[in-house]
C-alpha cells in the first residue's frame, strides 16, 4: 500500500501531482490509500510518498472533460472521491474516451458527485446572507455565517468578489473564514456562529417582503423543499417564517370553507321553480363550480314518497332527469316488484351537481365529500319543505347525510323505519349503484335484500 | 414597511421571476455595484408557493386609473393603496442587494396620471440605479404598451430585460377583461422592442461602444383560465409570438381569485396543473422541436391539454405508429419524442452508445422511470412487442388516480 495524503481536502493540484507520479509509476488503483489530511490515512499504508517514476516513465494522459469533472469532484466530502478520482484516472489510459460512456458506474458516479458540488456552490451563491456591521474605521462591513456541505469555501470566493468588490464582507464558516477589504482576499481561521452579528435592521425588511410575495393561494411546500432544503434554513432569515405562513394558508383555505356554510344568508326558497334557479346558478361549492348542469328532482310536488339519490350520474346529467342512467333502471324494476309507484314519487338528489373525475372521454363518478353534501343540504331542505314527504327513501349513505345531517351504517340502519323530529319516516337501503358494481353470488344476496327493503317500504306505504 | 408588504404583495401576480440570459457583468474593479451570471439566473429564496425569489419584484404603486377585471390593483377594487418615490425603491434595491438577497429589481406598476408619465417614473428608478450607483444587477422593466415609444426604447437602454403583457389569449378576452387595453396597441409595442433590440445587437456587431438595448431580451405573460380560450389556442397563441417578437420567454399564470374579485371572472379556478401543462408543451416546442400543431394536437377534442399525463406522453398515445424507438439507432429527434426521456438524458444516451449497445439497464441508469419509457422503446435486450399498441396503455401509465375521501 502507498499513501497519498493531500494537505487540504481542497487541494486539486496535489492529488493532480501525486496521481501523476502513481500512473507513471504503474502504481493500481487498489494499492494506493488516498486522504485529504484529516489523519484518516490507511493505518497498514507504508507512510511513504508515491515512489518516484521509474524510467522510463510512463506517459500520462487524461482528457479534458476528466479534468473538468474531477476539479469540481474533488471538493466533494465523501472521503472516497479521492479513489475514485484515481480509478478513472488509471482506466482512462487504456480507454481515452471512456468519459463519454455515462452508462458506466464509475464515470456516472464521478459526474454525480460533480453535480453535487456545483449545487452546493450554486446554493451557497443564493444562500450567503450578509449582515451590516461597522469596522473600526467606520467603514460598513457585510459579514455572513455559512455551512457549506462540501469543501467549497474558496471555489466561491471568486462569485462575491466579482459581485461585491466595492464594499467589505466577510464569509464565516465552519472550516476557514474569508475576507474582502475591498483590495485582496484573505482567509482566516475556522468561525463560529457567534461571530457573525446577530441581527441587522433590513432583514426585517427581507422577511415582510418575503411574507407578502407568498401567494397563500398556490401552497406548493415540496417544490421549495427541494429547492430550499431544510438544511439551510437556520441560516437564513426568511425560512423562520415558513411554518407560519404554511398555517396561515391552510387556515386561510380552512376560513373559506368555513365562510362557504354561511354562504346562505337569503330565506328559504319559496318555490321549486325557485330551487330549480338556485341549484343551476349554486357555486358555493366546488362541484358547483365544475361547469356541469345541475339536475333538479322531479314528480308530484305533494308527493307521500320522497327517494333521494347521491348525486347525478353520466346520464343523468346528460339528460337533466334524476336517476335515468343504470342506477335508475335498477331501482325502478325493484320499486316495480314490490308494488311501489315511481312516478307517484318526488326524485330528487342530496348534491345537486355531477362530481366526477376526467378520464380520458369519460367522466368517473366521485363520491361528493360531507362537506359538499351539507353544503347542498340548504337544497334538499328546500324540497322537503315545499314537497312535506310522509316518508322518504333515502339511498346510500350519502343521501342518508344529506337528510338526518350525519353518516348512518347502512348495514344496521337499512330497512326499519327512522321518525325524524318532523314526524316524517326515512326509510334506509343501499344506493341502487352499489349492486352493479358487485358480481355473482354478493350480487344475488345484496338484489335479495334491497329487494326486501323496498317491500318493508311498501309496507308502511299502504 | 407597510408600503413594502402593500407593494410587493400587489407585484406577486406576476409569474416572471427570472434573471437569466443577460450579459455577463462584474464589479470587480471596485467601481460600482454587483454581477449578473452568464446563462443561469441564481434564486435566492423560494416562497412556500414553490416559486423562485430572484429579484426584488414590486410595484412603484399600486394606485390604477385602469379597470381590468383579473387585477386585484384595478381602478374598482378596494384594496389599500401605496407609493413608493423612485428613490425609494433604489435605496431598498441596494440595501437589498448587498445583503445577497436579490439579483436584482423587477419593477412594474399601476397606471397614475397617464401611461408616459408612470413609464417616466419606472425610467427614472432604472437610471438612479446604473447612473448614480453603477449599479450592475439585474433589471427588469414592465413597459407600459399606451406610453411614448420613446419611453419604451429608453426603458431597454437600462433594463437587462423589457416585458410587456398580453394579459390574455385572445382578443376577445382582453376586450371583454381588459377594457382599456388593446391587442393592437400591445403587440405595436412589442414589435417595436423587438426590432429595437435587432438593431442595437446589430449596431453591436459593427461598433463596440454601441449601446446595449435588453440583452436579456423581452418576455411576456398570459393570464390562463380568466377567460375561455382552450390549451390549443393558448399554445397557438404563444407560438405567434415566440415567432413574431423572438420572445425569450413566455409565462403562464394561472388565474389565481384575488381578493375583491371582479363580478365578470369566473369563479372556478384554473387547476394549478393547467399552468404546468402549458409549460410544458411551451418546453416541447422550445427544446424537443415539436410544431405548435403538434402539440396541439396532443390536446384532446375539447382543446385542453389532459391534466393527468404530460403532453409528450398525450401525443405519444395519440400517434403510436411512431413509436417504438430504437435507443441504439434512433436519431436524435426522434428520441426527442420519447415520452420520460429528457435532452440531458438523450445526449448521455448518444454519446454513451458509440462505445456500447445499449441495454434496459443502461437507459434506467440515465432516466428516471424506466418503466415509463419501456412502450415506446427498443434496447438490445427489450422490445415492447404488444404493449405499445395496447388499448389501455394510458391508464398503466398515467397515474393513479386519488379517490376522494367519501366523508372528508
Amino acid at each position: 500500500m502507498i499513501a497519498a495524503d493531500l494537505a487540504e481536502p481542497d487541494d486539486f493540484e496535489a492529488w493532480r501531482t501525486n496521481a501523476r507520479r502513481l500512473i507513471a509509476s504503474g502504481t493500481p488503483p487498489e494499492m494506493v490509500a488516498w486522504s485529504d489530511g484529516g489523519g484518516t490515512a490507511d493505518l497498514f499504508a507504508d507512510t511513504v510518498t508515491p515512489p518516484a517514476a521509474p524510467a522510463p516513465p510512463r506517459e500520462v494522459r487524461a482528457s479534458r472533460v476528466f479534468m473538468d469533472l474531477a476539479r469540481t469532484a474533488v471538493l466533494h466530502s465523501a472521503p472516497e472521491r479521492l479513489d475514485l478520482l484515481y480509478r478513472l484516472l488509471w482506466r482512462l489510459q487504456d480507454r481515452p474516451r471512456l468519459l463519454d460512456d455515462a452508462a458506466d458506474p464509475d464515470v456516472g458516479a464521478l459526474r454525480r458527485m460533480a453535480m453535487q458540488v456545483r449545487r452546493d456552490i450554486h446554493k451557497m451563491h443564493a444562500f450567503v446572507r450578509f449582515r451590516s456591521v461597522t469596522d473600526e474605521d467606520g467603514v460598513e462591513r457585510y459579514v455572513a455565517w455559512f455551512e457549506p456541505d462540501h469543501h467549497i469555501e474558496r471555489a466561491t470566493a471568486d462569485f462575491f468578489v466579482n459581485r461585491f468588490a466595492s464594499q467589505r464582507w466577510s464569509i464565516l464558516t465552519p472550516r476557514l473564514s474569508l475576507h474582502w477589504d475591498g483590495m485582496a482576499l484573505l482567509e482566516g481561521p475556522p468561525g463560529s456562529r457567534e461571530d457573525a452579528p446577530g441581527e441587522d435592521a433590513v432583514e426585517d425588511l427581507w422577511v415582510s417582503y418575503y411574507r407578502s410575495i407568498f401567494n397563500p393561494a398556490r401552497l406548493k411546500v415540496g417544490m421549495m423543499v427541494k429547492e430550499m432544503p431544510r438544511r439551510y434554513w437556520k441560516n437564513l432569515p426568511e425560512a423562520r417564517e415558513i411554518a407560519d405562513l404554511i398555517a396561515g394558508a391552510h387556515k386561510r383555505e380552512a376560513s373559506m370553507i368555513a365562510t362557504g356554510a354561511s354562504l346562505f344568508d337569503d330565506a328559504a326558497p319559496a318555490s321549486l321553480e325557485a330551487i330549480a334557479g338556485g341549484i343551476a346558478q349554486c357555486r358555493r361549492c366546488t362541484i358547483g363550480c365544475n361547469g356541469t348542469r345541475a339536475v333538479m328532482g322531479e314528480g308530484a310536488s305533494d308527493a307521500r314518497l320522497m327517494i333521494v339519490g347521491e348525486q347525478p350520474g353520466d346520464t343523468e346529467e346528460l339528460e337533466n332527469r334524476p336517476f335515468v342512467g343504470p342506477a335508475g333502471q335498477i331501482l325502478d324494476s325493484a320499486m316495480g316488484e314490490a308494488g311501489i309507484d315511481r312516478s307517484a314519487a318526488y326524485v330528487t338528489n342530496a348534491v345537486k351537481h355531477f362530481k366526477f373525475a376526467p378520464r380520458g372521454k369519460i367522466r368517473l363518478h366521485q363520491n361528493p365529500t360531507a362537506g359538499e353534501i351539507d353544503m347542498c343540504r340548504w337544497w334538499l331542505d328546500g324540497e322537503r319543505a315545499l314537497v312535506k314527504p310522509k316518508v322518504i327513501l333515502a339511498l346510500g349513505a350519502s343521501s342518508a347525510r344529506g337528510l338526518m345531517g350525519r353518516t348512518p351504517s347502512i348495514g344496521r340502519e337499512r330497512g326499519q323505519a327512522l321518525t325524524q323530529g318532523d314526524g316524517t319516516v326515512i326509510w334506509l337501503t343501499a344506493h341502487p349503484s352499489y349492486l352493479l358494481r358487485l358480481d355473482g353470488e354478493a350480487r344475488e344476496r345484496e338484489h335479495t335484500r334491497f329487494a326486501q327493503d323496498l317491500a318493508g317500504l311498501a309496507q308502511i306505504l299502504r | 414597511m407597510e408600503r413594502l408588504a402593500i407593494l410587493a404583495d400587489a407585484a406577486k401576480y406576476d409569474a416572471s421571476c427570472a434573471s437569466s440570459g443577460t450579459t455577463k457583468r462584474n464589479s470587480r474593479d471596485g467601481k460600482g455595484l454587483g454581477s449578473t451570471t452568464e446563462g443561469m439566473g441564481i434564486c435566492h429564496a423560494y416562497a412556500p408557493d414553490g416559486r423562485c425569489i430572484s429579484l426584488l419584484k414590486l410595484l412603484l404603486t399600486n394606485h390604477c386609473v385602469f379597470d381590468c377585471h383579473y387585477c386585484i390593483n384595478r381602478k374598482s377594487s378596494n384594496v389599500r393603496r401605496a407609493r413608493f418615490t423612485p428613490q425609494e425603491v433604489v435605496d431598498l434595491t441596494l440595501s437589498f442587494y448587498r445583503r445577497n438577497y436579490i439579483e436584482g429589481l423587477f419593477l412594474s406598476s399601476g397606471i397614475i396620471k397617464s401611461s408616459s408619465h408612470t413609464m417616466e417614473q419606472l425610467i427614472e428608478v432604472a437610471r438612479i440605479l446604473r447612473e448614480e450607483h453603477d449599479f450592475r444587477g439585474y433589471i427588469h422593466l414592465k413597459t407600459i404598451p399606451e406610453a411614448d415609444p420613446e419611453l419604451v426604447a429608453q426603458a431597454g437602454l437600462w433594463a437587462d430585460r423589457v416585458s410587456i403583457n398580453v394579459e390574455l389569449p385572445t382578443d376577445a378576452g382582453l376586450a371583454r377583461l381588459a377594457p382599456d387595453k388593446n391587442s393592437a396597441t400591445i403587440e405595436g409595442a412589442m414589435g417595436n422592442l423587438s426590432s429595437a433590440i435587432d438593431d442595437a445587437r446589430d449596431s453591436q456587431k459593427r461598433f463596440t461602444k454601441a449601446p446595449r438595448f435588453a440583452p436579456a431580451g423581452q418576455s411576456t405573460q398570459m393570464i390562463v383560465g380568466a377567460d375561455g380560450a382552450s390549451d390549443a389556442q393558448i399554445v397557438g397563441k404563444a407560438s405567434t409570438l415566440y415567432d413574431r417578437f423572438a420572445l425569450r420567454r413566455v409565462y403562464y399564470s394561472a388565474f389565481s381569485p384575488i381578493p375583491e374579485a371582479s363580478a365578470v371572472l369566473p369563479l372556478k379556478r384554473p387547476p394549478l396543473m393547467r399552468e404546468h401543462r402549458l409549460y410544458q408543451s411551451d418546453w416541447l416546442m422550445r427544446f424537443y422541436g415539436f410544431a405548435p400543431h403538434e402539440v396541439q394536437a396532443a390536446a384532446d377534442r375539447d382543446g385542453m391539454l389532459p391534466l393527468d399525463i404530460d403532453p409528450k406522453l398525450a401525443w405519444a398515445l395519440k400517434f403510436r405508429e411512431s413509436f417504438p424507438v430504437d435507443v441504439n439507432r434512433a436519431p436524435r429527434e426522434a428520441l426527442l419524442r420519447v415520452p420520460g426521456l429528457g435532452t440531458k438524458a438523450i445526449d448521455a444516451l448518444l454519446a454513451a452508445r458509440r462505445y456500447r449497445t445499449i441495454r434496459l439497464e443502461d437507459v434506467a441508469r440515465l432516466t428516471v422511470s424506466v418503466k415509463k419509457l419501456r412502450p415506446f422503446i427498443v434496447t438490445a435486450d427489450w422490445r415492447p412487442t404488444l404493449l405499445t399498441d395496447r388499448a389501455d396503455l394510458r391508464a398503466r401509465l398515467a397515474p393513479k388516480a386519488e379517490q376522494m375521501e367519501l366523508f372528508g
